[in-house]
């Protein structure tokens, strides 16, 4: 127990430390692309410690939500982080139904940034704020659809019920071995996870993280305030977020090895999944805003798909 | 052999919904030559390896071929269908899917016969053609519907056979040749009379 914890402990640490490397390669990547040298890897590593050393601005319309929320959605993010597997070891915090609470965490930190950007008084930041708001109840009930299906194939490969409800089950190298009895419908999951990631984690093609230009902004906007260690606290924690969804691709592709090379496999797709991230931001517009929920909607009707196969067999 | 047919049998599944969800033609016809290419790989596993060469001529590379030739002469406006109808067909397509699950567990059959999700795959692609052609407005989407619905014919068709129905099998092929044909010269001569092939406007030949 105590080695599962060591090993367990180790890759949270990793993840903490790692987590703001993707987005340095996504922009690489991107730079790359256009033909241009671009930032260094480790611009975001810079830009934190930059920013923890400098004072805050803050508008004297605002009250002590707008201070609190970059915290809160930082420790939302940490938590959910410590409930998901990241290679092998399950997470000692795992109980059934974690997986829920993992989504709402990350569902309270977007709620406390949402609240912090209404709190300004900008009306700017509050259109952000119900982009924000618009997208990621679309995005939820496609989480937990592809969630049930992992869970239904956790309960048909004989786990209990009281293992199947936790994410350190659903994420534990079944699904990898099980595609390869043709059960083909699980290869959706991957490609839902992928598009989740480009919704929840504010990137082309749902938004760009890039643009300064009020009308098209969703995340940026409404972060627009914030300044100093407040603003550290949203930078780290958007790479967490990233890590968080890219280590649930990992879990979903990486067969059951053994513990150490699941793990540095497990990493190694992580830093591919922001490759992919960036050259998908490079060769894709991004879509108009009505055209998201059409987005939405087909991870949707993938999910359901599979579930409908998984309930077949 | 049961892992590629299982696989070739979700593909088609998936290349069913991606038809439903699509809203452009050419899209369209590459989803239905791949739909021939399935077939095809799907009889390979089911060891009818001759019948598996004549569907991936005239299913994989024919029929598609004439379809793309039928859609580069329409003007491009004719290519894209309206946006509302599609979230719809997806939704119907689900239905038939779970509507073919369900009868596959209703129905009974000669043990051995289908093999796995092989008969709700057929019902399935069935539904899909003919949600096409209730659900799209143009003549030519109309048209590519009615080949899935008879891919899925043909699915359903695929176990029974034995060497003595193979004939049987390759008439069906040639039925679907001919009306392929028609519908082509059809296609051509309604764009050729009335300037547009959309069926939504051909209320005006009432009067």
């Amino acid at each position: 127990m105590n080695a599962n914890l060591a090993v367990y402990l180790t890759q949270f640490a990793l993840a903490l430390v790692l987590a703001p490397l993707l987005p340095g390669i996504i922009n690489r990547v991107k730079a790359k692309y256009a033909g241009r040298h671009g930032k260094p890897v480790l611009q975001t590593y810079y830009d934190i410690a930059k920013l923890l050393r400098k004072g805050e601005v803050i508008s004297r319309t605002s009250t002590w939500t707008f201070a609190a929320a970059p915290s809160i959605a930082l420790a939302g993010t940490l938590c959910a982080l410590a409930l998901l597997p990241l290679g092998g070891a399950a997470s000692p915090l795992a109980f059934a139904g974690d997986f829920v609470l993992a989504a709402y965490l990350l569902g309270m930190g977007r709620f406390a940034v949402m609240l912090g950007a209404l709190d300004t008084g900008s009306a700017f930041e509050g259109m952000g704020a119900s982009r924000e708001a618009t997208f990621s109840a679309l995005a939820e009930p496609v989480f937990f659809l592809a969630l049930m299906v992992l869970t239904s194939l956790c309960l048909g490969l004989g786990h209990s019920a009281d293992t199947a409800f936790s994410l350190s089950t659903l994420f534990s190298g079944q699904t990898a071995g099980a595609w390869l009895t043709g059960r083909g419908e699980l290869l959706l999951l991957p490609v839902i996870f992928f598009m989740l990631l480009l919704v929840e984690n504010c990137r082309i093609p749902v938004d760009d993280p890039n643009t300064h230009l009020e009308l098209t902004m969703i995340h940026e906007v409404m972060v627009l305030d914030h300044s100093g260690p407040n603003l550290a606290m949203i930078l780290y924690g958007g790479a967490l977020k990233l890590w968080f969804f890219a280590a649930l691709i990992a879990g979903l592709l990486t067969p059951a090895l053994p513990l150490w090379q699941q793990m540095g496999l497990r990493v190694g797709i992580v830093l591919l999944l922001a490759v992919v991230v960036g050259i998908v931001e490079s060769v894709m517009a991004r879509l108009r805003m009505e055209r998201v929920p059409y987005l939405l909607g087909a991870a949707g009707a993938m999910g359901t798909l599979a579930l409908i196969l998984t309930q077949a067999r | 052999m049961t892992t590629l047919l299982q696989s070739c049998l979700f593909l088609l599944v998936l290349s069913n919904f991606f038809l439903l969800g699509t809203r452009r033609v050419p899209g369209m016809t590459r989803l239905t030559a791949l739909q021939g290419l399935l077939l095809a790989a799907l009889l390979v596993s089911l060891e009818h390896a001759l019948l598996a060469g004549a569907v991936l001529l005239i299913k994989g590379a024919l029929l598609p071929g004439m379809l793309w030739r039928t859609q580069k002469r329409l003007p491009a406006d004719a290519l894209v269908c309206p946006a509302r109808r599609v979230g719809l067909g997806v939704l119907a397509g689900m239905a038939g899917l779970v509507f073919s699950i369900w009868l596959d567990g209703k129905l009974v059959m000669p043990l051995g016969l289908f093999p796995p999700l092989l008969l709700p795959t057929g019902l399935a692609t069935l539904f899909c053609g003919l949600i096409l052609i209730v659900g799209r407005i143009k003549a030519i989407t109309q048209v590519i519907g009615y080949l899935v619905a008879e891919n899925g014919i043909f699915l359903l068709g695929a176990p029974l056979m034995t060497t003595g129905t193979v004939w049987f099998e390759l008439a069906l092929l040639l039925d679907v040749f001919v009306a392929v044909f028609v519908m082509g010269i059809a296609i051509n001569h309604i764009s050729d009379s009335f300037a547009s092939i959309d069926v939504a406007r051909f209320r005006s030949l009432r009067d």
